[in-house]
């Protein structure tokens, strides 16, 4: 017997390298959900640890609502040639298009919540029977409970009083055809984990992720990018502010936070002292306490 | 630029959140709401300033209040809707925080014996476990229930707290008779490293800071023994398993004959040139090469995850295991186990299930049972019929013989779960022992 326990990072990137080899042994048409931001880029960083030199057993795909930050679809594009790995994108534009949503009005109005339809749509055309997620379990009180292989039903929908027992590393993706599995490698991770992994393998990020000046307005007491996307009006004020973004997603519901972080070092340190939580700058997880349990009930991420 | 390289800044190296060389700990907490379990996260969480301002916005908004008006911190960890309304934690909630010493992640499962099944799939994962008992009870029937679990489980270190000291007038006798009861209790269900600390959760003393209200004690807060406790890693050569989980095949023409096998070394440790079987099928080989990602590496210890490559052509998949050819585990399909049963639908003799053990799962039946340990009493039942939460020991004949150790040797190689096909849902929980002759 030996006191040589790993260190945090190796024994988190461990223990979600053996979960990504899992989903590769027990699915036949598994998939990377990659959003562009930094959970799903150290996803990225931790496939290529666990199957290089061999090609990924599976394609990442991008639910895309037309709603980016350009520097994340510029980062997404730029790593896809670098990896050469297979590229999915589902339009959300395309759901609408369809007639499977109708956007939103109004000035809150977002495609947050419709791109769970175009998720579930994409799924269901490549037939895909597992959805790699870069979900944590700190991020929110309802993904606490959530397993790590994670059953949907054929309508995508999460029932958190039907989980399967999930038993020391013994993971059960035994499902029936039409369901699919969400697994979440980075489970156990915190946000802070994330960042001092990012910092130790010296991972890329899109640039919205550091200090930079931009356009901003102030809604519901959050800073929020000025763009085409935000439906704005005379009472919306335009200024200049130094700020970075703490999530990636799509531009109508991502709050800026004011920061002079330019460095990753300075991100960290201002992480660890930080007061906010990461979802506390996700505007649409302030409707309910228990908002994000609806969702993934409905079958969002 | 639209992407950002950075170059790692060594002068920061002591900063409070880039610490390197700290290890995780998961634990368990055992007790029912009744114990002041989710008051007791709560306030690790909230005297160690691991709740973030929108949380704690969020927690005075709420309009559950202890009697005095302070805010009640349970509602920290009861997380989804009907949990909240019902005032109940019924599934695994997992917390993380860290101090200073150490990563921690929580495993919060409830404790009534109708959520039996959930505090197994809570233990299974813990290096340590807090059996909470209320000083005003004492040692009670759940506390035989829960220490016979995180015997059962083989937890190796436990953690006694006896809360509400508050209600006890922080009293010195009632601690030690508690202290005296459990002892007994240990010795009967087989614990070993207990610790024992006088608490109350409410109050907030000895669970972050040590309090001068119970001067007697001497020892450790709870959070300062979390930071401290020892837990130890089996990295012995004869140990040594590594269960395949993919196989690496490039197929380029410039890696047209590698073959690496994917997977986590489960327990022990591997070194270039040992020698090494290969189960079930027996054939032997050495280790030619161990990698990770960029890098070659002279040994692979417990917990990481590589690529092995071995000196002779072998056909090897997943579901197969590389061991150390010195110290090989049991292979037999007829195999002695205890288990949990997890499904509303009760066990059937008649059935064939799934068993699911390390990368490999196949077909099995339970051929025997030999008895039901009635988990409040710890008296053995000779029923037959395996009901939800129920545990005792069987006899699991699989269709291919299974290559395992022990669990009490080495968990990591003796647990199992099994599946029922029909469903495809978790059904039980496996700590295999012995093969039957």
């Amino acid at each position: 017997m030996s006191k040589n326990r790993l260190d945090y990072l190796d024994e988190l990137e461990a223990e979600a390298i053996y979960i990504l080899r899992e989903v590769a042994g027990q699915f036949e048409k598994p998939a990377l959900l990659f959003s562009g931001g930094k959970d799903s880029i150290t996803l990225v960083h931790l496939a290529l640890k666990a199957f290089r030199p061999g090609k990924f057993p599976f394609p990442l795909v991008h639910i895309d609502t037309g709603h980016n930050f350009e520097e994340t679809i510029t980062y997404r594009d730029e790593m896809i040639a670098r990896i050469g790995e297979k590229l999915i994108i589902g339009h959300v534009q395309d759901s609408i298009d369809e007639g499977k949503v109708i956007e939103q009005k109004g000035k809150n109005a977002s495609r947050n919540a419709l791109q769970t339809v175009t998720l579930l749509d994409t799924i269901a055309k490549h037939q895909f029977d597992a959805c790699i997620g870069g979900a944590r379990r700190d991020e929110e009180k309802a993904r606490a409970k959530e397993r790590i292989f994670s059953v949907r039903d054929e309508f995508g929908q999460w029932d958190p009083k039907r989980q399967r027992p999930e038993l020391w590393n013994i993971y059960n993706g035994k499902i029936h055809k039409g369901e699919n599995v969400r697994v979440f490698p980075i489970s156990n991770w915190t946000e802070l984990d994330v960042w001092n992994y990012i910092r130790r393998e010296n991972i890329p990020l899109p640039s919205i992720y550091f200090a930079h000046q931009r356009d901003c307005i102030t809604r519901n007491g959050q800073l929020m990018a000025a763009s085409p996307f935000l439906n704005m009006d005379d009472e919306d004020i335009i200024e200049k502010k130094n700020v970075r973004f703490r999530t990636v997603g799509d531009m109508t519901c991502t709050a800026a936070v004011e920061s002079y972080a330019f460095e990753l070092d300075d991100i960290i340190n201002e992480i660890a002292s930080s007061k906010i939580s990461e979802r506390g700058a996700r505007m649409d997880d302030k409707v309910s306490e228990a908002a994000m349990e609806e969702r993934k009930k409905g079958g969002y991420f | 630029m639209q992407t950002k390289k950075h170059t790692p800044n060594p002068s920061q190296e002591g900063n409070h959140s880039l610490r390197e060389n700290m290890d995780i700990l998961k634990f368990i907490t055992a007790g029912s709401v009744d114990d002041g379990k989710s008051t007791l996260i709560g306030r690790l969480l909230y005297d160690s300033e691991a709740i973030l301002a929108d949380q704690l916005e969020a927690l005075h908004a709420s309009n559950r209040k202890n009697d005095d008006g302070s805010i009640d911190l349970a509602i920290l960890t009861d997380g989804l809707k009907a949990e909240r309304e019902q005032g109940i934690t019924i599934d695994v909630a997992y917390k993380y925080f860290e101090t200073d010493k150490r990563k921690f992640i929580i495993a919060d499962a409830p404790g009534h014996i109708q959520y039996t099944r959930n505090m197994v799939t809570g233990a299974s994962n813990a290096g340590l476990a807090i059996i909470l008992i209320d000083a005003r009870k004492g040692v009670i029937e759940q506390t035989t229930r829960h220490s016979f679990l995180v015997s059962l489980l083989q937890i190796q270190q436990v953690v006694v707290a006896v809360n509400k000291m508050d209600m006890v007038d922080y009293s010195e006798d009632v601690f030690n008779k508690i202290v005296a009861d459990y002892k007994v209790l240990a010795g009967k269900v087989g614990l070993q490293n207990v610790t024992y600390i006088p608490v109350s959760a409410l109050k907030g003393d000895n669970i972050v800071y040590p309090s001068a209200k119970i001067s007697w004690y001497t020892g450790d807060s709870l959070l300062t023994h979390l930071e401290n406790v020892q837990l130890e890693v089996d990295d012995t050569s004869s140990h040594a398993r590594l269960p395949v989980q993919w196989v690496v095949r490039p197929q380029t023409d410039e890696l047209h004959d590698y073959r690496g096998y994917a997977g986590r070394v489960s327990s022990g440790s591997f070194h270039v040139n040992d020698k090494v079987t290969i189960l079930p099928s027996g054939f032997s080989s050495s280790i030619s090469k161990i990698e990770f990602y960029d890098k070659e590496l002279a040994e692979a210890v417990a917990g990481t995850s590589v690529t092995v490559h071995l000196a002779d052509n072998i056909d090897i998949s997943r579901g197969d295991i590389i061991v150390n050819s010195a110290g090989q585990p049991q292979l037999s399909n007829l195999i002695e186990a205890d288990l949990c049963w997890m499904d509303t639908r009760p066990m059937d003799t008649s059935l064939t299930y799934l068993v699911q053990h390390n990368t490999k799962t196949i077909r099995c039946k339970i051929s025997e049972v030999l008895y039901k340990v009635n988990i409040n009493t710890l008296e053995k039942d000779y029923e037959e019929d395996f009901k939800l939460n129920d545990i005792g020991r069987i006899v699991i004949k699989t269709a291919e013989p299974l290559a395992f150790d022990p669990y009490q040797l080495n968990k990591a190689n003796g647990g199992a779960i099994i599946i029922d096909s029909r469903t495809n849902v978790t059904v039980g929980a496996l700590m295999l022992r012995q093969a039957v002759d």
